[in-house]
């Protein structure tokens, strides 16, 4: 427990400390790429618990996002005291403005995802593989169908003009959380029960594992992490708008898993990482071949060859540690690997 | 679509609606069929039979616009019928070449590995085939050029478009001539052995790989006569139509039972006919309709409406 806290502190230096370096020293572009690595590290991992360790594969995850996102930023634009006795709003400014109105509002993006991924857990628990991606699919369509109706909301245009609070700080500290918890959940008991589920669940149950309940605890975690990252992008980006999370998002944060090895957290971290800056590299190739679709085409036959080639991904069900690294490093200590 | 007929008669309304469900549907029926044959034989959603639909109708439009020829003044300038009769032989012809490609690079070398494997290959050759379609066709609808009078033609109370007839007699008779090959000829005897048990088909002497390649290039055929009878009907084509009709197509043959053709008309006929009526009702729910109705009904009866219910062996 007293290592985890210490752990997590640590995370959250590295990121205040790379908050300091990224608002100081690094041009507002990069800045930004940067800071989307972040997000795209957090719906990786939190990916990963649904696809990779639970092994129910699901391709809703922008769905979440999108719950995450509209409930946060709706938290931080929209929301204020009412009086009901003097039947007006006690204040123009929002409930939840200012700096420390920000992290309940992203909370509050979690919370109202993870309650999704309560409801869309339950009623999917019976469907297996394709039938459960379908369905996934499925959800997450719905989602973007109902907010682009939600006059509320903004319809088709979505909401704008959010403020800007999400700071590398608060993106990076949210994602060293989510790799942190991650990492702790996967070696803990009732990481091993999400693995046995994947393995086989016949046999996980035949152990007492309680397959359902781990399948949807699995979604909510997921869930709830996919709304954090959602309120994340809504704040960085100051506009959300339904087509932000259309179905090739979802299948963006499955391709990244893929790469990085579905079932690995550092896997999907360094799939987020390279998924995250290598369209933004091919962004000028595309501009000066002229062809839009050039990009997302790329990431598609990257996923065939990928699929064909190497199924398990650059990590595997592996993950990188320290341990890794002292084993595939030339050691010292070890004379007979000595030159 | 037509609009509604000025009536206040309930009924005759609602007949109106399942009027143009059906023809919705048949589309949508049209496409199922080539979910459910594939699915039956591999136990894989093709995610990339919705473009190949979009193909379809891309593969139609072009000859139709470079062929028909449009006498300058007239009246209602028309494609001709035999230029229809190239399109729809280029269509198809090339979709089943696509579908019977898209088996052999992408799907054959991953049948033994897990289903989870395919899965995600199947995602990626849909995205590959609709980002290629963005860079070839480009991102601008394109329309496709007018083959009738497009004038409605009154059957009793109701009024059906004449394209929308076109749409139902053609679907009618490709799926039925399918039916019709799977379940008498000795090619069709193949495929349904190799959906029942492929090893045990290829121990008995069927061609498996053959037989695979073949309900591809079907499944791909028909759902390039369904792209380029929509193209016709509703002429907006854009590289990702596949996607949302792919999906309620799949849907379609969930809900039919998977694995049975005439399982997948029914579905879409029936997905086709509510997706009308709610959308008489509100037309942007009209598209979760679909969904519903998938989840509703892998939790009440997983096998659909005619399928066989298979227990699963443990």
């Amino acid at each position: 427990m007293l290592r985890a806290l210490g752990i997590l502190c640590l995370g959250l230096a590295g990121a205040f400390g790379l908050h300091l370096v990224v608002s100081n020293a690094v041009p507002p572009y990069p800045a930004l790429i940067v800071n989307m690595c972040g997000i795209s590290i957090i719906l990786a991992i939190s990916l990963n618990v649904i696809n990779g360790l639970t092994g129910q594969f699901s391709l809703g995850h922008a769905g979440f996002m999108a719950i995450g996102a509209y409930v946060s930023a709706y938290f931080t634009t929209t929301l204020r005291y009412f009086d009901p006795d003097a039947a007006r709003y006690i204040s123009e400014a929002p409930l939840f403005d200012g700096l420390w109105g920000f992290p309940p509002a992203l909370l509050a993006g979690g919370i109202a995802a993870a309650l999704a991924g309560l409801i869309v857990g339950i009623p999917t628990l019976r469907l297996k593989g394709d039938y459960l991606a379908i369905a996934t699919l499925g959800f997450g369509e719905i989602v973007s169908i109902l907010l682009s109706n939600f006059r509320a909301v903004g319809g088709t245009k979505g909401l704008t003009s959010i403020p800007g609070y999400a700071d590398t700080f608060w993106i990076y500290g949210s994602a060293a959380t989510c790799l942190i918890l991650t990492g702790f959940l996967q070696r803990s008991t009732f990481g091993r029960a999400l693995i046995a589920v994947r393995e086989n669940e016949l046999a996980a149950e035949v152990m007492g594992i309680n397959a359902a309940r781990m399948k949807i605890t699995a979604f909510v975690y997921g869930a709830f992490f996919a709304g954090v990252a959602g309120g994340l992008f809504g704040h960085l980006m100051l506009t959300i708008s339904p087509a932000n999370f259309g179905y090739m998002k979802s299948v963006e944060v499955v391709v990244m898993l893929v790469l990085g090895g579905l079932g690995s957290s550092t896997g999907a971290v360094v799939g987020a990482l390279i998924l995250t800056v290598l369209p933004e590299a091919l962004r000028d190739v595309e501009r000066q071949v002229e062809l839009s679709g050039f990009r997302m085409a790329l990431y598609a036959l990257l996923l065939v060859v990928m699929m064909l080639f190497r199924p398990q991904g650059i990590f595997g069900q592996r993950e990188l540690s320290l341990k890794l690294l002292r084993r595939l490093l030339p050691s010292r200590d070890k004379p007979g690997r000595q030159p | 679509m037509l609009p509604l007929l000025e009536t206040s008669d309930l009924a005759t309304r609602l007949l109106q609606q399942c009027a143009n469900g059906v023809a919705k549907g048949s589309v949508y029926a049209l496409v199922a069929v080539g979910y459910t044959r594939v699915y039956g034989v591999l136990q894989l959603i093709n995610f990339a039979h919705s473009d190949v639909y979009m193909l379809g109708a891309y593969f139609s439009y072009y000859p139709a616009k470079w062929l028909g020829y449009m006498p300058e003044g007239a009246e209602k300038p028309k494609v001709p019928f035999y230029v229809l009769g190239l399109a729809f032989l280029f269509a198809v012809s090339a979709c089943a070449a696509t579908g019977m490609l898209i088996e052999r690079l992408a799907y054959r070398p991953l049948r033994n590995a897990s289903r989870l494997s395919a899965l995600i290959t199947a995602i990626g050759v849909s995205i590959l085939l609709q980002n290629v379609g963005q860079m070839v066709f480009g991102a601008d609808p394109k329309s496709f050029p007018r083959y009738m009078d497009q004038e409605s033609v009154a059957l009793g109370p109701i009024a059906v478009a004449d394209t929308s007839l076109v749409i139902i007699v053609v679907a009618a008779a490709m799926v039925g001539a399918l039916h019709l090959f799977v379940q008498r000829t000795r090619t069709g005897a193949a495929m349904r052995a190799c959906s029942h048990d492929m090893r045990t088909a290829g121990l008995m002497g069927v061609n498996v790989n053959a037989t695979v390649s073949l309900t591809f290039a079907l499944g791909s055929a028909m759902a390039a006569v369904g792209g380029m009878l929509i193209a016709m009907d509703q002429p907006r084509l854009t590289p990702t139509m596949g996607l949302l009709a792919g999906l309620k197509a799949f849907v379609a043959a969930v809900l039919g039972g998977i694995g049975s053709i005439p399982g997948a008309a029914l579905g879409g006929l029936l997905l086709g006919v509510a997706e009308s009526m709610v959308g008489a009702w509100n037309t942007t729910y009209a598209d979760a309709v679909a969904f519903v109705v998938l989840v509703v009904v892998l939790l009440v009866k997983p096998s659909g409406i005619l399928g066989k219910s298979g227990r699963e062996k443990v």
